[in-house]
């Protein structure tokens, strides 16, 4: 069981010094409500380097049997931050208007 | 004992520096990181000569600021040990950042602050502008009226930092040059003692406890900031009630007991000055002065500015008829002296209707003489008649 602290934690739950009793825990904290683009990959054009991957600052990109593809963002970590778009070299990834990822956009996924 | 303690016994003279160095060395920390700056300088200087000569066990860090300086203990103390070091005026505020981290965290440093005037004019002598300014960054504050108290607070700074309770970090403040460059004769305690008396330290959720890992200094928003300086308040309380019973079990081991404050003939006082640091010496003096001729003179010495004992301050000056209360220092913009407004304050919020003069003084070295102080105990009694105060600050020493 995760020992985060829940987000109706009361000031006197919580260690002293504001401390997380947990090491390794940035994926149990969501950042998706930063976001007011978000990146979309086609696919097709996508040549699994993992550029996006090695350069995301969180752990948005996901990665299967080392390869990004039709594996989509996570929306709890991606902030919008265009590195993913910057960094590709086949310029697969375009950064579209709005925090929402839509399942008919390519490359999403409902796998978390 | 050092060599300087051993050949004069227990009862030596010494400057308040070379005190603060030889409660140091009794301590014996884990880790000292520091870098120099007058008047603090000898205190880090004779410290190290006892890390040199083997004897203390602890882990010296020269660093090439004093920003480095605070980082290190901050980091230091994270990892588990106990942590001392020493600054002054700018040297201070080159800590800044870090001093409100280390509170934040809730690591005990302990911090000997040799008060100093802080730039600009560049001046190395004494006021309180460098702790005043400090006075929010989450540091337990105490102050010396002599290079006797400067020694004893510095080894119950330990003690109150490291409480269980309270886990925060300590300055202990003594005046430039006043305390810090004056021999004094004091009185050493056995080592034994004194290392008796501050125990091993111990350490709560030390970073290098790896068999439980955690997460230190993390991101912290709008979602639980908040509630982590609502934590952090409430460790206050818990500091003032140490501040007390350390104090307490300091007089018993040792014969000198200390509170939050000291009431100087206050009890039956018409007229009271509030003060902090070495001036509390001159104002004893001239408050038997007044009291042979028949004025009702009194004082209340501030020893604990952080956390301020509110409750206690306006519960010793009730009664009085008219007080003033003499700021070291300046709060630019602000209508009186620091310590004016926290003294105003406390009386407001517990219902005591005092008119309180303000004077600030001594600032960047300036000398106070008796004279000074015999004007503003003569001018309390206009006060008294007046209701409330003519000028909302006035100077003392300065040429107008």
């Amino acid at each position: 069981m995760s020992k985060v602290y829940p987000p109706d934690a009361k000031w006197y739950e919580m260690a002293r010094g504001g401390i997380i009793p947990q090491a390794g825990n940035a994926a149990e904290y969501s950042v998706g409500g930063w976001r007011n683009e978000h990146p979309v990959r086609d696919d097709e054009c996508c040549i699994d380097c993992l550029f996006c991957w090695v350069y995301c600052p969180d752990e948005a990109v996901r990665v299967k049997d080392e390869s990004v593809k039709y594996q989509g963002f996570s929306p709890d970590h991606c902030k919008g931050c265009h590195i993913c778009a910057h960094v590709c070299p086949k310029d697969c990834i375009t950064m579209v208007p709005g925090p929402d990822f839509q399942p008919d956009e390519p490359g999403q996924s409902e796998e978390e | 004992m050092s060599e300087v303690a051993e050949v004069r016994g227990n009862r030596v003279a010494l400057e308040g520096n070379e005190a603060v160095a030889e409660a140091m060395r009794q301590i014996n920390p884990d880790v000292v990181a520091a870098y120099p700056i007058t008047p603090s300088t000898e205190i880090v200087q004779t410290f190290a000569q006892f890390v040199a000569d083997g004897e203390v066990d602890t882990n010296f860090v020269a660093v090439e600021s004093e920003h480095s300086a605070m980082s290190a203990c901050l980091a230091a103390a994270v990892a588990g040990g106990r942590v001392m070091n020493a600054t002054s005026a700018n040297g201070l505020a080159l800590m800044w950042e870090i001093l409100y981290i280390v509170s934040s965290l809730r690591q005990p440093v302990i911090l000997t602050v040799v008060n100093r005037a802080l730039s600009g004019n560049i001046n190395i002598h004494c006021d309180h502008s460098d702790t005043m300014g400090a006075r929010d960054a989450g540091w337990v504050q105490l102050y010396a009226e002599d290079v006797q108290e400067a020694y004893d607070n510095l080894i119950q700074a330990v003690c109150i930092g490291e409480n269980m309770d309270v886990r925060l970090p300590v300055m202990s403040c003594l005046d430039g040059f006043i305390l810090s460059h004056s021999y004094e004769l004091l009185t050493v305690e056995p080592d034994e003692e004194v290392q008796e008396f501050v125990g091993p330290y111990k350490p709560d959720n030390p970073m290098l406890d790896i068999e439980n890992p955690k997460t230190f200094g993390p991101l912290d928003l709008y979602d639980y900031y908040f509630e982590h300086k609502r934590s952090q308040m409430e460790a206050y309380p818990a500091a003032k009630q140490a501040i007390i019973d350390e104090g307490k079990r300091f007089g018993e081991a040792f014969g000198r007991e200390y509170g939050l404050l000291e009431e100087f003939m206050l009890d039956d006082a018409e007229f009271a000055v509030v003060a902090m640091g070495s001036t509390c010496g001159m104002i004893r003096d001239v408050v038997e002065d007044l009291r042979e001729k028949g004025v009702k003179a009194g004082m209340l010495k501030l020893r604990a500015f952080r956390p301020f004992p509110a409750e206690e301050v306006a519960a010793a000056l009730d009664g009085c008829g008219a007080i003033a209360v003499l700021d070291r220092a300046a709060s630019f913009g602000a209508h009186a002296g620091p310590l004016y407004a926290e003294v105003t304050s406390a009386l407001y919020s517990y219902g005591k209707q005092i008119p309180v003069n303000n004077y600030i003084y001594g600032l960047g070295g300036r000398e106070i003489l008796p004279d000074h102080l015999q004007q503003v105990y003569g001018d309390l009694q206009q006060l008294a008649d007046a209701g409330q105060p003519a000028e909302p600050v006035s100077f003392l020493g300065l040429r107008e």
